[in-house]
């Protein structure tokens, strides 16, 4: 027990040092190298919290692709970094806008520290309700039948996402094949990885999904997983990125939230309201509801990790 | 036939731990870029896979024997690639020459 405390506090310390160090430090990369430290480490917090999916969710989601993408910025913006740092505001504002955060941070303090002492909690709910819907993880449960609705909204808003990062590309380039991904020169080792790993990663990310109705696991973890392998392929050259004008990778992005939201209205006349599921059809309404939202969502991701369309420059400045 | 079992996971266990703490070391002390991957390659590959060797004992059944030792095979095989692309990254030193150690070029050593 103690063993644990120890081990806790010292997980519980170094997060929070890391978190002062992100804030603290002045240079974009080691900020954002502390951030992907950072993040695995609440990954630990959070299988020591018992709450594994959103450990699963916090690695592969929060970090791996999250940190990439910062990377990318981090990288991009290093030409203008030491321009900024000479612009730093004035006193007045850096105080004013340290008094608002620390204002959030107490704020945040105090409603963690006033909760009710038995904390409100839907478990028991969930629990109790988890047998119509056929699937054994609660988690899973909750996001796709008793919270379908968030879980529909979630995997559409990555949509508006992509469009954006796309909208950033010059207009010739539009619909072209995506150019942020580094290219390193040909190397026998990248070779050799993008080829070796991918059967497992694929494997493993079906697993990770498949896993999801019953065991810790999903279909965002799977489908970063499946992205990862997709976007290794592509920085070891093996393959081509598309051009983001085929009309197939587009229907592979909507078809996921389509399919939801198709099932979902269905729901209206066959069970009496949207995103609901006929009694006995909800485990395999889900799971095909999660297979092809596993494929839009690795499809999303991993063009998000590619960028906007080439020929894309960086944006010169004008002073 | 179990206390032997045990001992193998405490002694196993320990030597991947003290060569983590050796590579740690070495990373942060090492003066430069491909002394520091040698050091942190170390702890990946001999680190895990005695971690791994020591855990094998005390799992449930051959599956999760598997999933461990997957577990290791992976990441020496993306540990072992990560460190030759870096390696590529650094200045490659001209055959010709002798290579020499610039000094005050690498990390301080205090």
């Amino acid at each position: 027990m103690t063993n644990a405390l120890i081990v806790d506090a010292a997980l519980a310390l170094l997060v929070l040092g890391l978190a002062l160090w992100v804030i603290a430090t002045r240079a974009a990369y080691s900020a954002v190298v502390g951030f992907v430290a950072y993040g695995l480490l609440m990954a630990i917090i959070w299988v020591r919290l018992a709450a594994v999916d959103v450990a699963m969710t916090e690695a592969a989601l929060g970090t791996g692709l999250t940190g990439l993408l910062l990377l990318g910025a981090a990288a991009r913006l290093a030409p203008y970094e030491t321009a900024e740092f000479d612009r730093r505001p004035g006193r007045g504002l850096r105080v004013l806008i340290g008094l608002l955060c620390a204002a959030i941070a107490l704020g945040l303090a105090a409603v963690v520290l006033l909760l009710p002492a038995p904390a409100p909690s839907l478990a028991s709910l969930v629990a109790d309700n988890l047998p119509p819907t056929g699937v054994g993880n609660p988690v899973t449960g909750v996001l796709l039948a008793h919270r379908a609705i968030d879980t529909l909204l979630e995997s559409v808003v990555l949509l508006p996402a992509l469009i954006g990062v796309w909208s950033v590309a010059v207009d010739p380039a539009w619909g072209g094949r995506p150019g942020s991904l580094p290219r390193p020169p040909a190397s026998s080792a990248l070779t050799l990885l993008a080829q070796v790993l991918p059967p497992f990663g694929i494997l493993v990310g079906i697993h990770l999904v498949w896993n999801g109705a019953d065991d810790p696991g999903g279909k965002f973890q799977g489908a970063t997983v499946l992205a990862a392998m997709w976007i290794l392929v592509l920085i070891a050259g093996l393959r081509e990125a598309p051009a983001l004008s085929e009309r197939r990778l587009r229907v592979l992005l909507v078809v996921g939230a389509l399919v939801f939201i198709g099932i979902g209205a269905s729901g209206v006349w066959r069970a009496g309201a949207f995103l609901a599921y006929p009694e006995g059809y909800a485990k395999p309404l889900i799971l095909a509801i999660e297979a092809v939202l596993t494929l839009s969502i690795a499809a999303t991701l991993g063009l998000l990790l590619a960028g906007p369309p080439a020929g894309d420059r960086p944006i010169r400045k004008t002073s | 036939m179990r206390p032997a079992l045990d001992i193998l996971t405490i002694v196993a266990v320990s030597l991947g731990a003290i060569f983590f703490l050796a590579g740690t070391v070495g990373l942060l002390r090492f003066p430069d870029t491909l002394t520091r991957l040698h050091a942190l390659t170390k702890a990946d590959n001999l680190g895990l896979g005695l971690v791994v060797l020591g855990l094998l004992p005390q799992v449930s059944g051959p599956l999760s024997a598997l999933a461990l030792l997957a577990v290791w095979l992976l990441a020496l095989l993306s540990g072992s690639t990560v460190g030759q692309l870096l390696a590529g990254k650094t200045a490659v030193p001209d055959p010709d020459r002798a290579p020499t150690l610039t000094p005050g070029t690498g990390a301080s050593h205090d």
